[in-house]
């Protein structure tokens, strides 16, 4: 075929469906964490059991089915198909071309080893490039500033700051959306031959 | 406490019969001007029967993320417009203001400024809310200029969140904080200086 990109793999890592008997439990474990839950930051915190974690993801493939509007995928590492985190495009609004990314590695040690920025390389091609977007848009709390060097390191710019609109465990913290256009994107990605 | 929890200057909220909200706002909705302010999908047209439905799925089963409010002029008792808080986090205090004046007649006459001053008390004073957000498309510069008058300030801008007519528009965030509000309303308390 004349096509031949492979969406899902990166250097690192592959995308990947849910595993509904394995996924559970290595979530589950991310539970406990601060950073896990600022990630997830409208749901109020508490520890999820495996079968908890499996109901939220049947309800997020059928959200997936019955609206349209959202894309997920499970960041498996090549050398051991190991679930080290997630990336999701929602609340996808076809016609205005925009959805919100959102990207976790769920355990510290598995930060830093590029696992991120490869799942992020794969995810921004797949939202241009394949589902056409115009824009995407990224919230992040002020707190994890890993998150907004990532997403700058990536092109985003800071667009909105919402001011003390999260509260976590204590402190009141601005919630910043980084957006990144599909212009801005194909400058800097290497696939030359879309164009905006 | 004043005693009139609703009640405005100008206007006061209410909580329609179903029927009554679907006569009005399926007739506002077919001006484009005003649909257009609504939301950033391509408007429909919805029908009586439709609208109905979802008014009273409210009240068959309410959302405790949302309040919605008609707004009536105090003059004529008309219905002319409506208020609502959505995606209420209850966790963090914030909350999403939609407002629209439907009958244009009532358009810059301080009708919705009117409705934003109630609204924000009730939502700082009685719902105990952190700060309000809402979102305003860059081709309403009137909308946004009333909501700068209610104390709101630009947070930031969706750039080419949307396109229109062909070409792209942004949307602004404004937001108020609860001191904000405080501070504002204290000092329109007091004499203004000349």
């Amino acid at each position: 075929m004349i096509i031949e990109r492979q969406l899902y793999q990166g250097e690192l890592i592959h995308l990947a469906a849910i595993d509904y008997e394995k996924d559970p439990a290595v979530e589950a474990v991310w539970t406990d964490s601060s950073a896990y839950w600022a990630a997830h930051e409208y749901k109020p915190p508490r520890p999820l059991s495996p079968s908890r974690i499996r109901k939220r993801y049947e309800a997020l493939e059928k959200e997936a089915e019955n609206r349209n509007n959202s894309f997920y995928f499970t960041i498996r590492t090549h050398q051991d198909d190991r679930l080290v985190g997630f990336v999701r495009l929602n609340r996808v609004d076809w016609g205005g071309g925009s959805a919100n990314l959102w990207i976790l590695i769920g355990k510290s040690d598995d930060r830093d080893h590029g696992y991120g920025g490869d799942a992020l390389r794969l995810i921004l091609h797949y939202a241009f490039a394949e589902m056409t977007m115009h824009r995407l848009n990224a919230w992040v709390s002020e707190s994890n500033q890993a998150a907004i060097r990532f997403l700058k390191k990536a092109g985003f710019v800071e667009e909105v700051r919402r001011r003390k609109a999260l509260l976590l465990e204590g402190n009141r913290w601005d919630y910043v959306q980084m957006g990144l256009l599909r212009s801005e994107w194909l400058e800097q990605s290497q696939v030359k031959e879309i164009r905006a | 406490m004043s005693g009139k929890l609703f009640y405005g200057e100008l206007v006061h909220l209410t909580e329609e019969e179903p029927e009554t909200m679907v006569k009005n706002f399926t007739k506002w909705i077919q001006d484009t001007e005003m649909a257009r302010m609504l939301s950033n999908d391509p408007p429909r047209l919805w029908s009586e029967k439709k609208v109905k439905e979802w008014f009273e799925k409210d009240i068959e089963k309410p959302r405790e993320d949302e309040v919605f409010f008609g707004i009536r002029s105090l003059e004529s008792d008309k219905l002319i417009g409506f208020i609502a808080l959505d995606g209420i986090s209850w966790q963090h205090g914030d909350a999403s203001v939609a407002i629209a004046i439907g009958d244009r007649r009532y358009w810059s006459k301080g009708y919705g400024t009117d409705a934003m001053r109630i609204l924000q008390r009730y939502a700082f004073q009685s719902l105990g809310l952190q700060r309000l957000t809402l979102v305003v498309y860059d081709y309403n510069p009137r909308a946004q200029r009333s909501y700068e008058k209610s104390g709101f300030v630009v947070e930031g801008r969706t750039r080419e969140a949307m396109e229109r007519e062909g070409r792209r528009w942004d949307w602004i965030y404004m937001g108020i904080l609860r001191e904000e509000w405080e501070a504002l309303n204290t000092a329109s308390s007091s004499p203004s200086p000349p």
